[in-house]
């Protein structure tokens, strides 16, 4: 590589790093207890805990639930049911004032799915882990917080390439994992920011790119319900707004003939950004364990109950299906986790010691500079 | 040319063979559990290892 080359990289190295360093280091510490938000939630005592009941124990319907929420929080409507797989017993219920309010300002709680108990979810409505997830997603800032965000993290994946187009010329000479202890504090952080930085790339490069893609979700979202949605439900648009909506008692039943094989994720209600004005929303997943990731919404028409389409899928939202659990690590047990935390660590290290190895340079640099310029 | 190029790989031959393994755990986990859990904590064991390993080791 000539000089010339390495001067230019090196420049787009320390231009990207710097400008996304400050926003990255609050991604990876605040990201660093949204590993473990399930567990934290059980230590602070914020997990809903169900009763235990003999597993015989008949379920309500879909609609019972429905009305055991409304009896919840009067004068609110139903958002969305969700079903999770670790708690097979409890019905994950959001409601807010009017069906299209903006999710931060939903309630979240969780039905007892046999006896219709409401229980609160202090952490999914506020409290420390809201506002780490808050900072997190878009700084309290909304879309516009969420695409600052997506292009720090564009920035990152640039940082990530151009460090490893540098890691060349740099390690020509050394061999693999070389630390030069006993030279200088420099070149000691010098040869870990390469080493941890190159180990790490794989891990660092997939979760940066499923952060831009997370978070750019409002738009795919968006996107999607342009192109799928709009034109399924176009019969409806002059159709004057439900006043009633027909029972969700068999929803699933309905669900399930229009799409077998499949298993029900969520259902939003008519009204939310998930849904239309007409329709009842179930968000089927795969029952492979790859193809959990992905949805598949049934449109069930909310006055007659009759399935209007099972929804194409297009490919973008099947990349923010994947995107999840691929920068969560949520999907391979305890010792995944400990790795995730363990990774976001180096990469905490790797944006420490790149903002020192900056500083040190410019302090080397800038007596040489007032050399050069004094005999002028 | 030719010596640049046996530069590269002796440069990126071990750092190309821990992204592989990365890749592959990332990926092992999301086809199944028990053992697809096993290969991913392997394959993103093995960058953390080597990290911590730098970071830890004196002299």
């Amino acid at each position: 590589m000539k000089s010339k080359t390495i001067r230019r990289w090196s420049a787009i190295h320390t231009w990207t790093s710097l400008i996304c360093t400050v926003f990255l280091l609050m991604l990876a510490l605040t990201g660093l207890p949204l590993i473990f938000h399930h567990e934290i939630d059980h230590l602070l005592g914020d997990a809903p805990e169900l009763k235990e009941m003999p597993a015989d124990t008949p379920r309500l319907n879909l609609q019972q639930l429905v009305q055991a929420a409304e009896q919840h929080r009067p004068g609110e409507v139903m958002q969305y049911f969700g079903f999770e797989d670790d708690e097979p017993n409890g019905v994950v219920a959001i409601m807010a004032p009017t069906a299209g309010t903006e999710p931060n300002l939903s309630h979240t709680f969780m039905l007892d799915a046999r006896t219709g108990e409401a229980l609160e979810m202090p952490s999914a409505n506020g409290g420390f882990m809201m506002v780490m997830l808050r900072l997190h997603v878009d700084m309290f800032a909304g879309l516009p917080g969420k695409l600052l965000l997506a292009f720090m993290g564009i920035l990152f994946v640039l940082a990530i390439v151009s460090g490893t187009v540098l890691y060349l010329p740099f390690m020509r000479r050394l061999k693999f994992a070389t630390v030069r202890r006993d030279k200088s504090t420099r070149l000691r952080w010098l040869d870990l920011h390469n080493l941890i930085g190159v180990v790490t790339l794989t891990w660092a490069l997939v979760v940066g790119v499923t952060g831009v893609v997370s978070a750019c979700a409002d738009l795919l979202i968006a996107a999607w319900r342009n192109e799928a949605l709009t034109e399924m439900i176009a019969p409806y648009r002059d159709a004057p707004p439900l006043t009633q909506l027909a029972p969700a008692t068999r929803l699933f039943d309905i669900a399930n003939e229009a799409a077998p094989d499949m298993q029900p994720d969520f259902i939003a209600f008519p009204g939310t950004r998930f849904s239309s004005e007409h329709h009842y929303a179930v968000f089927m997943n795969g029952d492979t364990h790859l193809t959990s990731h992905l949805m598949t919404p049934v449109l069930i028409d909310a006055s007659t109950l009759q399935v209007t389409a099972v929804v194409e899928r297009p490919w973008y939202m099947d990349v923010m299906g994947m995107s999840q659990p691929l920068h969560f690590g949520d999907y391979g047990g305890m010792p995944m986790k400990i790795l995730w935390a363990t990774l976001d660590v180096l990469t905490i290290i790797v944006l420490g010691s790149g903002v020192y190895l900056w500083v040190v340079r410019r302090k080397a640099l800038k007596p040489a500079v007032k050399t050069a310029e004094s005999p002028a | 040319m030719k010596p640049r190029k046996a530069n590269f790989w002796k440069v990126f031959e071990s750092p190309t063979i821990i992204a592989l393994f990365s890749a592959a755990g990332l990926f092992a986990a999301l086809l199944g559990d028990g053992l697809w859990d096993a290969l991913s904590w392997l394959g993103l064991g093995i960058p953390a290892v080597f990290a911590l390993r730098g970071l830890l080791q004196r002299r």
